[in-house]
C-alpha cells in the first residue's frame, strides 16, 4: 500500500470508529430515564 | 385525556431499554447497501479522498435528518401517519406515503435475503462452478425474458417462503420480544461475523492491493459535483431516514430518553460498519485481481454483481473459500433480516394505530399479502427484472421524493423544526442549535433535490435498463406514483374515536397543570 493510502485509511478509521467510540462514551456518561412500564406486548 | 394517551402507548408496546432501541436502529440502518454499495461508491468517487465529502454529508444531512425522524416519532408517539397527523392535521398523507413505500420495499427486499441464504448453502460445495454469472442467471434464477410471469423457481421460492415465515414470526412476537430481542442477538452476531470475514480477507494474497485501490486519494475528485452527490446519496440511503422507519422506532422509546446521543451512536455505527465493509470487500477484490493477474478496477463492482458474481469467484480461488462464503452471505442475511423487520414494522405499526388492530392481527394483515405478492412476483423466472425495476424507481422517485417533501413540509409549511429541536434538547446529551434548523430546512433538502433532479433528467433521457416501456411505466413510474396517491387517499379515512390525535406532550402538560 502507498503511504497516502495508509494515511487515508487511518484517518477514516480514526474519524468513523473514533466517532463511534466517543458517541458510546457520551451516551453511557449521560443517563436519561429508561422507559416506564408501557409495554403490553413485551 | 392523559390516561387515554397512556393506554394508547401501552397498546402499542415499546423497547425495554434505550440500548435495545439503539441496536434495533443500527439493525435497520446497517443493511445490504452498507456491504455491497458503500465500498464501490467510495472507490469510484475519489477513494481515500471520498472520506471528506462523506463526513460532510453525514454531519450536514444524515445525522440532522436522522434526528428529525427521531424527534417526530419520539414527540408524537406514533407510527409515521399518526406522528404526522399529530404534528399537523394536513400532514398525515406524508406518513401513509412512507408506509406505502415501505410495503413495496419489503416485497422485493425479502427476495435478496432469500438469494443470500441460498448462496450461503451453495458456498459449501461452490455450486456455481467456474461460471458464477452464468450460474446466477441460468441455473439459479432461470431468468427468462423481461416481463411478469408465473413460472416459479423452487430454488428461490422455498427460501423466500422461509424468510417470510421467520420475519412474520418476529413481527407477531412484537416490538420487544420480536424486533428487540432479534436485534440484541443478531447485531452482535453480524459484527462478529463481518469482523471475522475482514480478518480472513486481510490474510489473502493481494489484500493490500485492494486496500490501496480503495484508499489512495484522488484529490481532484473533490472538485466534481458528482462526487458530492454520491456522498449525500450514500449517506441518505444508508441511514434508513426519510421513510418512516426511524419515526416508528423512536415512538417505541421511553419519553425521557436521550435521543440525540442515541442518534450519534446509530449514525457512527452505521458509517463505521460501512468502512469495515469497504476494507473486507476490497481486500477480497484485491485478492481476486491478483489471482487473475488483472487490475482491481477490472474486478471492482457493486450490488448484485458484487454479491452473487464477484464473491463466488473469490470463494472459488481463496484458501478458506467456504468460510468466506458462509461469513459473507450469512452477514447479508442477518443485515437484510434486521432491515426487513424495520421496514415491515412501519406498515404494521401504522395499521395498528389507524385501525386499532392487535399485534397479531396487524402482522398477519400486512405480512400475508406482502409475502404472497413477494413470492408471486419475485419467486419466478422474471423476479430479477421486477426487483431491478422496482428497486431502481422506488428508491429514487419514492424515498427521495417523500424525504424532501416531509422535510420541506415540517420546516416550511407546518413549521415544526423549532418545536422538535426543543423536544430533542430537553433530554438530549447533545444539544441542537439553530444550525440544525438550517440543515433540515435548507442544506439537506437542497442536496436531495439536486440528486433527485439529476436522477429525473437521467431517467427521462435514457430509459432505465433494456426493459419494455410497459414494465418501466407500471413497475417503475406507475408504482412510485401509486404509493403517493394511495398515501393521501388512506389519509382521508377517519381515525377511531378512541385514538388521541393531540400532541401527547401538550396533553400531558395540560393534565399536570390541572391536577
Amino acid at each position: 500500500m502507498s503511504a497516502a493510502a495508509i494515511v487515508m485509511m487511518l484517518i477514516a478509521m480514526t474519524v468513523l470508529w473514533g466517532g463511534l467510540a466517543v458517541a458510546i462514551w457520551n451516551i453511557n456518561r449521560y443517563r436519561g430515564e429508561e422507559p416506564e412500564s408501557v409495554h403490553r406486548d413485551l | 385525556m392523559s390516561q387515554q394517551l397512556d393506554h394508547a402507548e401501552q397498546q402499542r408496546g415499546g423497547f425495554s431499554s434505550r440500548k435495545v432501541f439503539i441496536l434495533a436502529a443500527i439493525g435497520s440502518a446497517v443493511g445490504l447497501g452498507n456491504i455491497w454499495r458503500f465500498p464501490y461508491v467510495a472507490y469510484e468517487n475519489g477513494g481515500g479522498a471520498f472520506i471528506l465529502p462523506y463526513l460532510v454529508a453525514l454531519l450536514t444531512a444524515g445525522l440532522p435528518f436522522l434526528l428529525l425522524d427521531y424527534g417526530l416519532g419520539h414527540r408524537y408517539r406514533g407510527s409515521a401517519p399518526l406522528s404526522f397527523r399529530r404534528a399537523h392535521r394536513s400532514a398525515e398523507g406524508l406518513g401513509w406515503w412512507q408506509v406505502g413505500i415501505c410495503f413495496v420495499i419489503a416485497v422485493y427486499y425479502a427476495a435478496v435475503i432469500a438469494w443470500a441464504a441460498r448462496y450461503a448453502l451453495f458456498s459449501f460445495d461452490k455450486a456455481w462452478g467456474d461460471d458464477p454469472e452464468g450460474f446466477l442467471f441460468g441455473s439459479y434464477l432461470q431468468a427468462g425474458d423481461p416481463g411478469v410471469g408465473l413460472d416459479f423457481v423452487s430454488g428461490v421460492t422455498v427460501p423466500l417462503v422461509l424468510v417470510w415465515v421467520a420475519v412474520l414470526a418476529l413481527m407477531v412476537l412484537g416490538v420487544q420480544k420480536g424486533i428487540g430481542i432479534a436485534s440484541t442477538i443478531f447485531i452482535p452476531i453480524l459484527f462478529v461475523a463481518f469482523i471475522s470475514l475482514v480478518v480472513v480477507a486481510l490474510t489473502l494474497d493481494g489484500a493490500a492491493t485492494g486496500l490501496d485501490a480503495l484508499f489512495t486519494p484522488d484529490w481532484s475528485a473533490l472538485t466534481e459535483t458528482s462526487v458530492w452527490i454520491a456522498a449525500y446519496g450514500q449517506i441518505f440511503f444508508s441511514l434508513s431516514v426519510g421513510f418512516g422507519i426511524m419515526i416508528t422506532y423512536a415512538s417505541y422509546v421511553g419519553r425521557r430518553s436521550d435521543m440525540t446521543g442515541s442518534g450519534l451512536v446509530v449514525g457512527f455505527a452505521n458509517s463505521g460498519f460501512e468502512l469495515l465493509a469497504g476494507i473486507g470487500v476490497f481486500a477480497a477484490l484485491g485478492f481476486m485481481a491478483t489471482a487473475s493477474g488483472v487490475a482491481v478496477d477490472e474486478v471492482a463492482t457493486e450490488g448484485l454483481g458484487l454479491a452473487f458474481i464477484a464473491f463466488p469467484a473469490i470463494i472459488n480461488e481463496a484458501p478458506a473459500g467456504a468460510l468466506i462464503g458462509i461469513l459473507f452471505f450469512g452477514s447479508l442475511v442477518v443485515a437484510g433480516v434486521t432491515s426487513l423487520v424495520s421496514v415491515i414494522e412501519v406498515v404494521i405499526s401504522a395499521m395498528r394505530d389507524k385501525f386499532e388492530m392487535s399485534r397479531v392481527g396487524a402482522s398477519l394483515a400486512v405480512g400475508v399479502p406482502a409475502a404472497a405478492l413477494s413470492i408471486t412476483l419475485l419467486g419466478t423466472t422474471t423476479g430479477v427484472y421486477v426487483l431491478d425495476i422496482v428497486d431502481h424507481f422506488i428508491n429514487r422517485f419514492g424515498i427521495l421524493v417523500v424525504a424532501v417533501a416531509s422535510m420541506v413540509a415540517l420546516a416550511w409549511v407546518f413549521r415544526r423544526t423549532g418545536l422538535l429541536r426543543d423536544h430533542l434538547n430537553r433530554d438530549g446529551s447533545v444539544k441542537l442549535g439553530r444550525t440544525w434548523d438550517v440543515l433540515i430546512g435548507v442544506v439537506a433538502p437542497a442536496a436531495l433535490v439536486f440528486i433527485l433532479v439529476n436522477e429525473l433528467i437521467d431517467n427521462i433521457r435514457v430509459p432505465y435498463g433494456d426493459y419494455p416501456t410497459w414494465m418501466l411505466n407500471t413497475l417503475g413510474w406507475g408504482l412510485a406514483a401509486a404509493v403517493l396517491v394511495l398515501g393521501f387517499v388512506l389519509a382521508r379515512l377517519p381515525w377511531r374515536a378512541s385514538t388521541p390525535l393531540d400532541d401527547p406532550e401538550v396533553v400531558t402538560a395540560q393534565d399536570e397543570r390541572s391536577s
